[in-house]
């Protein structure tokens, strides 16, 4: 098993077009505040891609949600290490509740980068370990693109909860998700199915 | 017989096809939560913290499944943030049932103190709320209110006064 301190530092932007390419049977994708659903609107915007302006540390309760309501869809939660620290205790009910369809990735690149780059307390944190601790046995670090992308493959075709947790490099996001957040709810809704409209979406 | 105002919630849950009760516990909601879990319909479980159950019931119900969150007054305080960004801004009904602490009776000043704070921060986000005090309006006030929360897809809180529940109340001060 890598440990966090051998997890090769990645790039966010390529991690997110990895992921998105992986994506083939309209799999949900929620992502957190900030750089973190920048670069996942960056890599191609999909219908199925919710992407959070605030409330930062709900990605993972948000996709619990979706994974719930919806448990024949795949559902990634994308959160970054200082959002995920504002809610650790959401790991645990994800593994109370131990939805097959639902899968965790952490992007830790171990600071507040959207606000200067300022560390985060969780310098000494491993959040494999905290994952496992809380119940998702199956937690592990990506130890670099290859592995990440086998990983990626574990979550789409076996039974869940999945947590994937992957170390990022300094660079900055690509560009900036368009802020519109009732466009943003109304496009997702269409993208799950839960909404028809004649109103072109 | 007249039915009990968690029955009464829980009729109205059912008859607006709201299913998913995510919640953190409250003495006075103990007997809705077991009503809940005892019904098959309902998918009713415990989070950490109430930020989360907000969370997952706005996933949810973007995913086409109905969610309210239990909680008590301690609880609605934690959430300003989350309300504001989440519910209010992306128009996702949320749709919050408070068991009313800090008031009519209280015995713990903290409770009392966070009880003020409720009714303000509900005013600043210009979300709909009513205070259910009396059971002949109990029916009215929550079927009326989860409705209209759900086409306006807006959130909304349903506060549960003493007046209707008992809350919990004590007597006297606790001495060693």
């Amino acid at each position: 098993m890598t440990a966090a301190h051998n997890a090769k530092r990645m790039y966010r932007f390529d991690l997110m077009q990895r992921l998105v390419a992986r994506l083939e049977h309209e799999e949900a994708v929620i992502g957190g505040i900030g750089n973190t659903n920048f670069d996942l609107w960056s890599a191609g915007h999909r219908p199925q891609n919710f992407y959070m302006l605030g409330s930062m540390g709900l990605a993972v309760p948000i996709a619990l949600g979706v994974a719930l309501a919806q448990p024949k869809r795949k559902v990634f939660a994308v959160e970054g290490d200082g959002s995920l620290l504002m809610q650790l205790g959401c790991l645990a009910t994800v593994a109370t509740l131990a939805p097959k369809n639902l899968a965790i990735l952490v992007l830790d690149n171990g600071m507040y980068q959207i606000t200067g780059g300022q560390e985060t307390p969780a310098l000494r944190a491993d959040f494999a370990a905290i994952a496992r601790g809380c119940g998702l046995v199956g937690a592990a670090w990506a130890a670099d693109e290859a592995d990440f992308e086998r990983q990626v493959g574990q979550c789409l075709a076996s039974d869940g909860p999945h947590f994937i947790a992957v170390k990022l490099d300094d660079q900055p996001p690509v560009t900036q998700t368009e802020r519109d957040p009732p466009q943003i709810r109304d496009r997702f809704m269409r993208g799950m199915g839960a909404k028809r409209s004649k109103l072109p979406g | 017989m007249e039915r009990a105002w968690y029955q009464i919630a829980l009729d109205v849950l059912k008859a607006n096809g709201v299913s998913l009760i995510p919640y953190v516990p409250d003495n006075v909601l103990k007997p809705l939560i077991a009503a809940i879990h005892a019904d098959p319909y309902f998918h009713a479980f415990t989070v950490a913290r109430e930020e989360e159950a907000v969370g997952i019931v706005a996933g949810a119900w973007m995913a086409g499944t109905k969610g309210m969150v239990l909680m008590q007054t301690s609880g609605f305080a934690t959430l300003a943030n989350v309300l504001a960004s989440l519910p209010c801004a992306f128009q996702i009904p949320v749709l919050l049932m408070v068991s009313e602490r800090g008031t009519l009776g209280e015995f713990n000043q903290g409770q009392a103190a966070v009880w003020r704070t409720m009714r303000p921060t509900l005013e600043a986000l210009a979300m709909e709320h009513h205070v259910i005090s009396r059971l002949d309006e109990c029916e009215f006030i929550m079927d009326r209110t989860i409705r209209q929360a759900h086409l306006t897809q807006l959130p909304a809180a349903l506060i549960l006064s003493p007046l209707l529940t008992g809350g919990k109340a004590v007597t006297r001060q606790v001495t060693a």
